[in-house]
Parts: C-alpha cells; sequence; structure tokens
C-alpha cells in the first residue's frame, strides 16, 4: 500500500492547537484513517489534550472522552465493557496516551487491562519527554538527552516497553514510527482486526522537545529508525517480526547510521557536541543501542 | 410480594444492586467491603447478575471503569472502603464533573497508619467537597432501601451526579439483621432504565473534558451546585413513593425520632444514629426533652431542616470524625447552617474514632452532660471532659 491509498476520510478535523510539525497529529490523522469513525477515544493527560481544542470545540470527527493521567487503560476498559453490554461491539475503543502515560503513570493500569484481556487498543505516542508540561523527563527519554528535569542530561537509559508489554502475551503488539505512515497504517488496521488487548506505540519526534525545526519532523523518526534508536516491529501470539529498515538491520543487511547522525540534529543533546564533544558519553548511547540489538538479534531473529 | 432475607450488610448491598440491574460493576477488594463484591461475584456465577463484573488492579482503576462504562450510557456500581476509597480520590472529582451517576457503597473504616479495620467516617468525610451525593445508613434495611433508592436519585435528569452510600465497618457490613426484599418486577417498576445526559456515540461525536476555560469551567460547578440543591427537593419525594410502594421510611435528609416538644436535639449519623435511638428512649423516660436527628445525607447537607430544628432546640452532635486542627465535620457544618439565623446553643462531641464502641450508655452520658450545661464547646468523649 502506497500513502496515495490511504482513506482520504479525515476525522482529524480542523481546530486543533497543536505546535507547528506535531508529530502526534501526523499520527492521529493515519489513526483516525485506518480505525475508521466507528471509533471511540479515551485521552488522558498529554499533548491531546491541547490537540484536540477547547470546550465547547474539538478537532476530532470522533467520540473522545479525556479522563485522569493514569487512567486511559481502566477508563477504556470500563468504555469497552459499556459498549458490548449494549451490543455495540462493533466500535473500536481505543486508549491513546504519550509516554508519560504509559511508561511511568499509566503502566498500572495498562498492564492491568492487558491482563484482563480487555478488546482495545493501547496507543502510546513517545516523544520521550513530558511534552505537555513542558518537556520533563520520562521513562522513555533517553541517556543524555537534556530535558527541564534532567539539565546535564539524563543519567538513565529508557525503558524496553515494548518487551514489557511483550512479557504480557497479548495477541497483537507493535512498534512504529510517525515517518513510516504505511506501516502505522498496516498495524493499526491489523490491530483492529484482532480481538483482544493490542499495544501499538508509535515514535513521535517533538520539535520544541527535542530542539530541532518543526520542519524537521519526519527525517528526525526516519533517522530514529536507521540508526537503530527506534525499532519497527510487531509481535503477533508471541512471535516477532522486524519491519522495514529495522528487519535489514536485524538481519545485517544494512549498517545502523552512527547515533551522531541522529542526536547531532536534536538541541536536547547539544551539551555532547559543543563546546567539546563529550565522544565518553556518544560512545555509550552507541553501545547501549548495540547492545540493545544483539538482544534482539539473539533473541528474535 | 415481600420476602425476608436475613443478612450481613454487605450481602443485602450486593443483593440490592444486582436487583438494580447494573450492565458494568468494577471492583478492587479491601476489608471490610470484601464480601459486598463477592457477593456480586456470586450472584453472577449463579446467573442472576447479568453485567460485567471487571476485577480492576486498583480502586484508582475501579472508578475509572466505572466512569468509561457511564460515559457509555449504562448502569455502574462499584464498592470501597477507607484506603480504597482515598485512592479513588481523583476520579471522584473525575465521575463527578463528568455528571456521571455511578453508584458506590462505601464501608466507613478507619484510615491508617496504624492499620485499622474499625469504623469511623474519616474515609467519606475526606470526599467531602468531590460533588457526590453522600448517604449514611444505619440498618441493613436502610442499606438495602436507599442503594435502589440512590440509582433513581443520581440518574434523574436534573441531579446526574454519583452517589456514595456509606455505612460503618462490621456494626452493619458484617452484621446480620432481617430485611424485607421486595420482588424484583416491583423494583424494576420504581427504577427506570438511565436516560443519559450525554453519552460516547460514533454518529454523535462529541470531545468530552477538554480544555475549558474560567468563565465556562465556573458554570459547570455553579450547575453542579445547583443540582445538589435540587437533590434537597428530590430525595424528600423519592423517599415518599418509596414509603408509599414498600411501606417503609427512613427519612429524608434527615430522620426525626421523637422531635416533638422538645429542648434538645441530639444529631448523629450512621450506627451510632441507631444507637442513639436506644439513648433517647431513656432519657425522655427520665423526663428529659429530647428528640434525635439523625443525619442522612451529608451532601446535599440539612441546612434549612436543623436550622429549623434549632428554633425550638439546643443541638447536640455526635461525631465519628475528625478534622484535625478544627473539629467534627457535622459539627462545623451545623453550626454553619445556623450562623445569624439561630440562638440555640451547639455541643460538639468527637466519639468513637479508630472504631471504639459508642453504646447508648455512652450516649446518654454525652447528652445529659451537655443539658447539665457541663459540656465545653467541643469534647472528645472519653477522653477529654466526660
Amino acid at each position: 500500500m502506497a500513502l496515495k491509498d490511504l482513506p482520504t476520510k479525515e476525522c482529524y478535523i480542523p481546530g486543533s492547537a497543536a505546535c507547528p510539525g506535531c508529530p502526534a497529529t501526523i499520527a492521529l490523522r493515519i489513526v483516525y484513517k485506518a480505525l475508521g469513525k466507528n471509533t471511540v477515544k479515551v485521552v488522558p493527560a498529554c499533548c491531546t489534550a491541547v490537540i484536540e481544542s477547547l470546550h465547547p470545540h474539538t478537532s476530532f470527527d470522533i467520540p473522545t472522552m479525556n479522563i485522569a493521567f493514569e487512567a486511559a487503560a481502566a477508563g477504556a476498559s470500563g468504555v469497552e465493557a459499556g459498549l458490548r453490554m449494549q451490543g455495540k461491539t462493533d466500535t473500536t475503543v481505543v486508549a491513546w496516551a504519550g509516554d508519560g502515560g504509559t511508561y511511568d503513570i499509566g503502566i498500572q493500569a495498562l498492564s492491568g487491562a492487558l491482563e484482563r484481556n480487555t478488546n482495545f487498543i493501547y496507543i502510546c505516542y513517545n516523544n520521550e519527554i513530558y511534552s505537555n508540561t513542558g518537556i520533563q523527563r520520562s521513562g522513555a527519554t533517553p541517556y543524555g538527552a537534556w530535558t527541564t528535569t534532567t539539565v546535564l542530561g539524563k543519567t538513565e537509559f529508557r525503558k524496553e516497553m515494548g518487551e514489557i508489554i511483550m512479557a504480557h502475551h497479548i495477541p497483537y503488539s507493535a512498534q512504529t514510527c510517525i515517518a513510516y505512515p504505511e506501516d502505522l497504517f498496516k498495524k493499526l488496521r491489523k490491530a483492529k482486526s484482532i480481538n483482544g488487548p493490542k499495544y501499538i506505540e508509535i515514535m513521535a519526534p517533538c520539535p520544541p522537545g527535542w530542539r530541532f525545526p518543526m520542519e524537521k519532523t519526519v527525517e528526525m523518526g526516519t533517522m530514529a529508525v536507521e540508526t537503530g534508536a527506534w525499532a519497527l516491529y510487531e509481535v503477533e501470539k508471541d512471535k516477532i517480526t522486524f519491519n522495514g529498515k529495522s528487519k535489514l538491520i536485524l538481519e545485517g543487511k544494512i549498517d545502523r547510521k552512527p547515533i551522531d547522525d541522529w542526536i547531532i540534529y536534536q538541541g536536547r543533546f547539544r551539551h555532547l557536541f559543543r563546546p567539546k564533544k563529550d565522544t565518553k558519553r556518544i560512545k555509550e548511547i552507541e553501545e547501549h543501542i548495540e547492545k540493545m540489538w544483539e538482544r534482539y538479534r539473539s533473541c528474535y531473529l | 410480594m415481600n420476602q425476608v432475607m436475613i443478612d450481613t450488610g454487605n450481602y443485602i448491598a450486593a443483593k440490592a444492586a444486582v436487583m438494580c440491574k447494573p450492565d458494568v460493576v468494577a471492583a478492587y477488594p479491601i476489608t471490610p467491603q470484601t464480601t459486598l463484591v463477592e457477593g456480586i461475584a456470586n450472584y453472577q456465577g449463579k446467573g442472576e447478575f447479568k453485567g460485567e463484573y471487571i476485577c480492576v488492579e486498583s480502586e484508582h482503576s475501579a472508578m475509572a471503569a466505572c466512569i468509561g462504562a457511564s460515559a457509555t450510557g449504562v448502569r455502574t456500581f462499584t464498592g470501597t472502603s477507607s484506603h480504597g476509597l482515598l485512592l479513588m480520590h481523583e476520579m471522584l472529582h473525575w465521575a463527578a464533573l463528568a455528571r456521571l451517576p455511578v453508584v458506590m457503597c462505601n464501608i466507613n473504616r478507619v484510615v491508617g497508619p496504624g492499620w485499622n479495620i474499625w469504623t469511623d467516617e474519616n474515609d467519606s468525610i475526606s470526599q467531602r467537597d468531590t460533588g457526590w451525593i453522600q448517604f449514611y445508613c444505619s440498618s441493613n434495611q436502610e442499606i438495602f432501601d436507599t442503594i435502589i433508592q440512590a440509582f433513581k436519585i443520581g440518574e434523574h435528569q436534573k441531579v446526574s451526579l454519583p452517589v456514595m452510600i456509606s455505612y460503618n465497618a462490621f456494626i452493619l457490613s458484617h452484621t446480620s439483621m432481617p430485611v424485607y426484599v421486595p420482588d424484583q418486577k416491583e423494583i424494576d417498576a420504581f427504577l427506570p432504565k438511565r436516560k443519559p445526559l450525554w453519552y460516547l456515540d460514533p454518529n454523535n461525536p462529541i470531545t468530552f473534558g477538554n480544555i475549558i476555560l474560567p468563565a465556562e469551567y465556573e458554570k459547570v460547578r455553579f450547575d453542579m451546585q445547583k443540582s445538589q440543591y435540587y437533590c434537597k427537593k428530590l430525595i424528600p419525594e423519592i423517599s415518599k413513593e418509596w414509603k408509599e410502594k414498600f411501606g417503609r421510611f427512613h427519612g429524608d435528609l434527615l430522620e426525626y425520632y421523637k422531635c416533638e416538644n422538645v429542648e434538645y436535639i441530639l444529631l448523629s449519623m450512621g450506627a451510632i444514629g441507631a444507637e442513639s435511638k436506644v439513648a433517647i428512649d431513656n432519657l425522655r423516660k427520665q423526663g428529659l426533652k429530647i428528640g434525635l436527628a439523625r443525619v442522612r445525607t451529608f451532601r446535599p447537607f440539612p441546612q434549612e431542616e436543623i436550622l429549623k430544628l434549632s428554633k425550638n432546640a439546643d443541638l447536640i452532635i455526635i461525631d465519628r470524625n475528625i478534622s484535625p486542627g478544627m473539629e467534627g465535620a457535622v459539627f462545623s457544618e451545623i453550626k454553619a447552617s445556623l450562623y445569624g439565623k439561630s440562638d440555640a446553643k451547639v455541643y460538639g462531641y468527637i466519639a468513637g474514632l479508630g472504631g471504639k464502641d459508642v453504646t447508648f450508655g455512652d450516649i446518654e452520658k454525652m447528652c445529659k452532660k451537655a443539658i447539665d450545661g457541663k459540656t465545653k464547646h467541643l469534647e472528645w468523649y472519653g477522653l477529654e471532659g466526660v
């Protein structure tokens, strides 16, 4: 499928209050195209609380309920049960949360909903920070990155949420990226067709959060994948398949691009390059990514 | 046809909840609420409860799931206690501001540390400002009747607010009493299907709960206040309808007991309210002109009713809760209700915290001391003063 073949119907409608270059809006357009109008969405505290526009307006053409920060998956469980009790089983229930609401404050409710086998799609759009609150560190923030709460660069590596999800052995989970809309669309369509809990995580480079120019959003996503900092894969019934460039990296058919190629364009890593190149920390980032791929190869190839 | 069921407060509550046919129950276990949710699970096992029972991983998620389900337009129920209620606190506000009529039993239990599973009211009193309608029950029959009434009150289109029914740990939750249970058909006739004010519908795709500017938000709060006030009118109507249909009456916002020809009125809540009736009988035998007004709803608070009582009587209040640095919550609310409008003397007692027993003998002592004019403005029964 090519980009031009995606459905033309837009449920992401004018009125959005998103920042220019916002990756979440790129993802939302594709999500709505893939899932269609018969969808109910639950949104916890995250950028989308702004993106969706101000009361009494909306920029979404599907019913949306906002809920507390840690409660997206539990709220969606209730929505799913409520709809099912009314026989409305053809409606897709989606929880749409950021990485803060997924990796950190919402992980308990998410794990609970997955364990309970809730029939819904949980989507995490991961911009690797608490961006709505003004760029604070989250469990998804990479090592070395500046945030307003890691002013000298984060001193810990990010969690592997994908593997935490895999430990729940749900019917379908996937990692994708806003730079690959066909991949995103395909994974959403697959998730929609499967009964039970589904998890999709979308890499979403954030211009103000990562400190890069707003026209570079898609490029930052591409580079995240090409440097191997982010992997595209899907897991069906415990079988993991790497997709696109990530598959070629896994199989050793192409080399990962050096991490410098990605982070040098992001102001959040500026302190690793100026006034003097911090080769030690850059090497640590590179080695961590390499270790991740070695693990992927030993476990999943 | 009434049948008599002899069972504990929790099992009676489970029976009442199931007879209201909620579509979704989401709950997490906590002592002493456990037998309530086990009761519902048993009814599901027997096929008598046909709704969905979501076994969530926390009370926070229990209320979040009830909110999600209620937002699709269905009827929802849950139960909790103490720390469970405190963990829900954020979502209690959410349910009320979203105007979702979730009904919940809270079994009044002490808050730790130290761990203590007995009863006092500090858990639910701490939820005072969440926007929930709050009932306090004094018998298993009242628990049964109030749960069914609560759905009708909360789901009323002019109310659309969640309702909390509190009753005391063990004193009611684990004590068996005979309860009249009407036929399912009679309950169905009393309690119509929920007609939601709003619900999540792909054919009418609203966005609920997005950013709201100050002036609009203030209107939301004002509307909530109007609905709480409307309940002051609605609750007596529903109590009257219940009395006509089922022959039982537990009071409106207050339950009056021997309040004619009095010089003193005792005000108390929950199980102490039941115990107070015995104390009143004894005190009246001794020639004291005292009656009881049991506070049945803490929210909305029966301001006007209590003001009226204060025209002819001084008031003695027993609180099984404490707002540290101030006083008992009911005591505070009553004084606020009388401010500038009444010359009545008002005496407040704190009693029974941590689940300490409060007998009719204790209540008689408290009343007599107040009547003798020896009570300070506020006393801790058994610790200070009496």
